[in-house]
This record gives structure tokens, sequence and C-alpha cells, in this order.
């Protein structure tokens, strides 16, 4: 992905929006559900065209947990952790998660493969522990199983 | 789709739709909310449609065997998803898979015959008693389903769906019939109280942004449902959006509003992308915009989603979100109802209180007031969750017993364990033990019992879960959520935290109880907003009622359910281990020594505590077997390990 690219796609984004303040998070959440995360320069041209300073946008994107500074690997797994998922054996999902790809939630692999959050509940509290990767859901993951699921994504 | 000028032309319109809805017509009713949508929903639909297809069924004329399938929001029955009912006859299909489809077109629609492996069982019973009918099944039989009712009924992209069932018209009642004085004074006397957490009056709030003088004013619906473990806006929203922007319609025209917004977490794509269909259908219809329902009433609702922060749900950090800033909550007074958005007066109200008005308005007040008990009225949806066999969204009156609840609606708790105790209100809740079981559950007695009725999570916890464990899950998610601005609540959860973490791995020292509990008075006590001054709960009900389990960790290092890792051990009884080698090769650490006839041993240098082996041995055997606060007996000499089988032996 060029730079020029993502400036057109992030300039039409903010094209959308109201040039005022109170856009501020709309905006920003649909360059990250876009670009999957904020460049330096998306954030310098949001702070122009939204008149908001600099430091405020740099408190907004690190306040909000939707929002991230570094690129995002191929592959987003979120190990559920709400308290369903919790009593259900979610920390040993993580532990092996973690085990596997070799990173902790928030971080992404070296090799922009995988990053891994966690997020308190996804709602499907049927299903738990689930996992998501990608959005899509894989539910009543035992340790032992998340191994065969991660082993499909490249 | 035709705007809609006056009552009389949506009676036409409305009319008009049920006429060309024949109702004995088959139809196929699927869930394709969130839960089922996970469960492979999707898949589902695909196959029916390309059945019906095949079949023939899709073009014929003769409309008694023209099939529509409609997709639905979520029934509330996620635990056997996916699932979908058939009409007329009301059959209601579990777990449903893309290979039953041509089964259900050949045999269901077309032969009239039930198909006897999809329909409800009582889980543990031999099959033999079979329900047909949705509305029997156990899990709905208990309930009051008000709201959530006529999710399977709508298809929530299709506005025609809810006109079908009636909607708009409370709209049209508010709008045309009422002044907002008397819409006003209806939800006051209906009894209704906030669905998110405090309890407030919904109708006292109304009336105090009513009386201000200012022209601006702003209506929210707060749909920034952060618990952990609840669900139930989302299913409203996803399912059956148009009742909420009617009862946020109708609270507008009560306030005197022309602007409204629903904030709604971004993490419920679904949910945002529903109701933002809704919300172009609704003014493309006149139910919303310019002179609705020739009324002279204008209003207009925008959606603003929520960028991942607990505290927004806290409304004065909701209204710093909306205009663009952190999360940050500020003190009260002033209240939102006074100096809300942008400085405006402002009602925020939760998706489920929002959606209860349209009730209110078309039913009158007595309707609600005369559900549920003295101080609560009306129902209540809750998502029964955890350790029960029935998980999914129920929708009970006020003042039914957690008991109930959870044994009659919910089915109990599985695989035969111990009802430990029942979570309710979020990480601002408390947990209920047995004893409390029976009391009814409304606002006041919740609050009774140390718990609070919060969003309405409701969280079955078994003998496997541990207290101390839950109130430092609790704890560090408040921790992460907590906005920083105040110190008692940054550092007061954090301090716990850290507390109960010790206690967790076996480091509790004499005296950690005392400091707990002097920690959560002085953090609820000086703590600017709700999250702070409700994030001691979670620790001091865990210690009312289980203050033993915290006692054997602190004094035994013991964790008595075979939680906390630091404190067990697993271990392989040498006498039951047959040798299957399934546990050694399950374990992800490598820590199983252990070949064909030989007896296993747990390397415990190596070994995790993951609690793999435990599970997979087969219960046959048993083998592997917890340890807390007790030595791991030594390993077997390696010598004795060779099993000789009885066989073998003569």
């Amino acid at each position: 992905m060029t730079v020029a690219k993502d400036n057109g796609k992030i300039d039409k984004i903010i094209e959308k929006y109201p040039s005022e303040p109170g856009s501020l998070i709309q905006v920003l959440l649909e360059i990250q559900r876009e670009n999957r995360w904020l460049p330096k320069e998306a954030l310098e041209k949001v702070s122009k065209k939204l008149k908001v300073p600099l430091n405020r946008i740099q408190h907004i994107v690190t306040f909000y947990k939707a929002f991230s500074l570094v690129p995002k690997g191929r592959h987003e797994v979120h190990v559920c952790t709400g308290t369903a998922c919790h009593v259900r054996g979610a920390p040993r999902l993580l532990d092996s998660v973690q085990d596997l790809i070799g990173i902790s939630p928030g971080e992404t692999d070296q090799d922009l493969k995988f990053s891994l959050d966690t997020v308190s509940c996804v709602g499907c509290c049927a299903l738990g522990p689930v996992m998501v990767v990608d959005g899509e859901y894989h539910g009543k993951m035992a340790p032992a199983k998340s191994e065969e699921v991660l082993k499909n994504y490249d | 789709m035709p705007r809609i000028n006056s009552p009389a032309e949506l009676e036409e319109f409305r009319k008009d739709i049920i006429s060309k809805r024949d109702p004995n017509k088959p139809c196929i009713a699927i869930c394709t909310g969130t839960g089922c949508l996970a469960l492979g929903a999707a898949n589902v639909v695909t196959a029916l449609k390309e059945e019906i297809k095949k079949q023939g069924l899709e073009t014929k004329v003769d409309v008694e065997t023209k099939v529509d399938v409609r997709e639905t929001g979520c029934p509330g029955f996620c635990e056997r998803g996916p699932l979908l009912v058939i009409y007329p006859e009301e059959i209601c299909y579990l777990q449903v898979e893309p290979g039953d489809a041509e089964e259900i077109i050949s045999e269901t629609i077309v032969a009239k015959k039930v198909i006897d492996r999809l329909l409800y069982a009582a889980p543990g019973t031999d099959n033999d008693e079979k329900i047909v009918r949705e509305s029997e099944i156990p899990f709905y039989k208990h309930q009051m389903r008000n709201l959530i009712g006529n999710n399977i009924k709508i298809d929530p992209k299709n506005i025609d769906d809810y006109l079908a069932v009636g909607g708009y018209s409370a709209l049209v009642k508010a709008l045309c019939q009422e002044t907002p004085e008397q819409v006003v004074e209806m939800v006051k006397n209906s009894g209704l109280r906030g669905r998110g957490g405090a309890g407030f009056s919904a109708g006292m709030k109304w009336e105090f942004a009513r009386k201000s003088p200012e022209k601006t004013k702003y209506v929210i619906v707060n749909a920034d449902e952060g618990d952990p473990g609840a669900f139930m806006d989302r299913a409203l929203l996803e399912g059956n959006p148009h009742s909420v922007l009617e009862g946020l319609t109708i609270g507008a025209f009560a306030i005197g509003s022309h602007e409204g917004y629903i904030y709604v977490r971004q993490e419920y794509p679904l949910a945002v992308e529903n109701v933002g269909i809704a919300i172009e259908q609704a003014e493309a219809q006149g139910f919303l915009g310019k002179n609705i329902l020739g009324s002279g009433f204008d209003f207009t609702i925008e959606v603003h989603q929520g960028a991942g922060a607990f505290v927004c749900g806290e409304e004065t950090a909701l209204l710093m979100s909306l205009e663009g800033k952190p999360g940050e909550p500020r003190p009260r007074p002033p209240y939102p109802a006074v100096k809300g958005l942008w400085g405006k007066p402002t009602n925020i109200n939760n998706v489920e209180t929002w959606a209860n008005v349209p009730l209110i308005i078309n039913n009158g007040a007595d309707f609600l007031s005369s559900i549920g008990t003295e101080s609560s009225k009306g129902t209540k949806i809750f998502s029964l969750v955890g350790k029960v066999n029935n998980t999914g969204l129920v929708e009970v009156p006020m003042g039914i017993t957690l008991r109930d609840i959870i044994y009659e609606v919910g089915g109990g708790v599985p695989g035969g364990k111990k009802f430990k105790a029942v979570q309710t209100g979020g990480p601002s809740g408390g947990c209920i033990p047995e004893e409390h079981l029976d009391i009814g559950v409304d606002f006041d007695q919740l609050a009774k019992v140390g718990a609070i009725m919060g969003s309405g999570g409701m969280i079955v916890m078994d003998e496997d879960t541990c207290m101390v464990d839950v109130a430092k899950y609790f704890l560090k998610f408040l921790a992460g959520e907590s906005c920083g601005k105040c110190s008692p609540c940054r550092e007061g959860i954090r301090q716990m935290h850290k507390i109960l973490n010790n206690v967790s791995e076996g480091k509790g020292r004499e005296g950690d109880i005392e400091l707990l509990e002097e920690l959560c008075e002085a953090t609820r006590n000086a703590s600017l907003c709700a999250l702070g001054g409700t994030a001691p709960n979670p620790v001091l009900n865990t210690i009312r009622y289980f203050r033993d389990e915290y006692e054997a960790h602190i004094k035994e290092k013991r964790c008595p359910a075979y939680v906390c890792k630091e404190l067990i051990a697993y271990y392989i009884d040498p006498d039951k281990c047959t040798a299957c080698m399934i546990c050694s090769r399950k374990c992800p650490a490598e820590a199983i020594v252990g070949a064909k006839k030989q007896i296993h041993v747990i390397d415990q240098e190596k070994c995790t505590n993951c609690g793999t082996c435990f599970e997979v041995c087969p219960s046959r055997f048993s083998a592997v077997t917890r340890l807390s606060g007790e030595p791991v007996p030594p390993p077997i000499p390696e010598e004795e390990r060779t099993i000789v089988r009885k066989s073998e032996k003569k």
C-alpha cells in the first residue's frame, strides 16, 4: 500500500463528515476501519481539516481502545475475555493463543501476520469461550482447538 | 417507499401491507442475530433459499406454496442456534445446519411433516419428549416477552414488518392525540425506571428536561452496552430498531427536542448497520424528518459510534465523547437535563428504556404498572450466561425469583455441577449466593443483597468458579477502563487489584481482607463518577458471601475451586492411569512423560497448569487430579511405571 493511495482514501473519508470538532471520533473510526491503523500523516490531515490541535487528537487516539497508532497484522485475533467467557475458561484460551503466536494482547508480531487483542464481550456468550479472527467467530474454544483454527491463516 | 403524511395515510398503508400477507402462507423465520450468525446461520439461510429455488417453490403463483424466508433478529435462545420458526404452525427447529435445508423444505413445508430430530428436547432426557411449538419450550414458556417477542416476527431491515405488527401507532397516538405534558405524565405514571443501571424514573427525567426553558434540547439513546456478558440492548437494536426509534421520537416530542443521537458501540457492527437502515427507511416514509405524520413536529436522529471505552456508558462521559472529546466524566450536578450535550438540556435513556415507551403509549400507563413489583414495573431483559444450560436472552416480569430465572428458564447448571453464585449488574454489581436465590428480582431487592440490576447481565457461576478470581477479574477490567481523571478511582482500583493478585498467587497476608475493605470504602466515597463509586462492589460482595474462599487463599494457600494457577497442581494418579497417551499428546507444554504401557507422569517443572490433561483424561479413568494447598506426591520411580494388563498376567 503506497502512501499516495492511502492519502486519497483518507481524504475521501475526511470529506464525508462536517468539518467540525464533533466529527473527530467518527472520522478517526472510519480511517481506522479502512486503513487498519492511524498513520501520523492521516492525523495531521484530520487536525487541519477539523481544526482540532494535534495534541488533542493524540489524547483521543490513546484514550479509546479502537484506535491503533501502529500497523496491525494481516489477521486480527480477538480473544473474548467477557465474564461469561472468563468463567468458561477464557484465561486458559488466551494463554495458549499467546504461546502459539508468540505475542501478548495489544501486540503485533514482527512479520505482521497476527495482531492479538482481548475484547470484553462480543455478546456470543452461548459460544464461550470465543475467539474472533478477522471478524469470524470461533466458539467453544478449548486451548487445543485454537491451534487448529490459527494454523489456517497465513 | 411512499412518504406518509397523516395518521389516516399510515393506517391505509398498514392495511395494505397486512392484506398482502396471507397468514396461512408458509414463512421460515430464521435468526440472523450476531449469536446465530456466529454459529453459521448465514449458511443455513443460503441453503434454504437454494432449496426453495430448486424445488420450484419460489415462483409459484399459488400463495399456499410460495415460501418466504425472513431473516430476523435474536429471539433469545442462543444456546440452541442457529434456530428457525416456521409459520403459520410455529414449528421451532433448533441447531439447524445447512444440510437440513432440503428436508425442511420437502418434509415440513411441502409435506407438512415435523422433523423430530430438529425439535427441542429437554437436556438430559432421552429425547422422548419433543416440543414442537416455540412458545411451549420451557425456555420461552416462563418468560413475558413484551419487548423481545417481536424480534422473530420482524426482518429488521424491512420497515413493513414493523408496521405489520402495529409499529408507529404509538407515535401517531402521541403526536396527534396527546400533548407533550400528557406523554410525560403517562411515562411517569407507568413507573418505568431506567434500564441502564441506576434505575432512575424515566418520566421524572423527562419532566426535568421538558421544564427547561432552553430552546435547543437533545435526546440520546445510550447503546454503549459495555458490561461484559450483557447483550440485550444489542439484540433490540439489531432485531427491532424501529421500536427504539419510535420510543426516542415520542420522547423527543414530550421533551421538546428536535435532534436525537444514538450512541452505539463500534463493537456491534450489525446493530450499527441495522439502525442506520432503519433511520433511512423511517426518514423516507416520514416517521422522521420534517412535519412527522402531518403533526408539525420535526425530529432527526444521528448515529454516533463509540470508540471502545467502557466509561462512555456513564452519561457525562458519553456526552464528552459525542462532542468528539475523550470520554472523561464530569461531576454532577449540573445534570444533563440541565446542562448536557453542547451545554444544552439533554435526556439520555438506555435502549431498553426507549423500547418500552411505545408499549406504554399504546397500552396506557397501567399496562406497565400492572406488571412487576411495588417499586419496579414492567419486564426486564436479562442475558443469562455462564454456567447455565440455556444461555440466551430472557425477558421476565420484575419480581420473578432468581431461582425461577436460573432453573425454570435457564434449565439449571450443566454437567451436574453445584451452583455457587449468580453475578448481576456487570463490573459494578455483585455475586448473589444460593441462600438469596429466592428474592424477587427488582431494583431494590438486588441492592439489598449487595448486587445491582445494572443493565441486566446475569452470569451463573458453579463450583468451578473461584470468587477471588472473579473479584480480580472485574477489578482488572475496571483498572483498564478507569479514565484516570480522578485519583481515588485510578489508584484505588489499581491497589485493590494488586492485593487481589497477591491473594490469588498465594502471596496474600493476614490483614489483606481488612485492607481491601478499607480501600473499597475510600474508593467508593471519593470517586468522581459511578465507575469508581461502584468499582468496590465485586470485592465487597465476594468478601461478604465468600470470605472463607479468601481465607483459604491467604491462610492455606489453597484455591478451593482449583482456578488460581499459582495455587494448584495437576497430578496423575498412578493407580488409575492406563497409559492411553491422550493427555501426553494433548499437553501443549509437552510436560507429560509417558509412553505406551508406561504410567504417565507430569513434569511439574514444565507444567503450565493449563488443565488440558484434566479435561481430556477420559472420565472412565479420571486419572488426572487437581491438588491445591497440599504437596504434589513424588513421581513413581521409572522402574515401576510399566503397566501389566490383567489379560497379560495370566
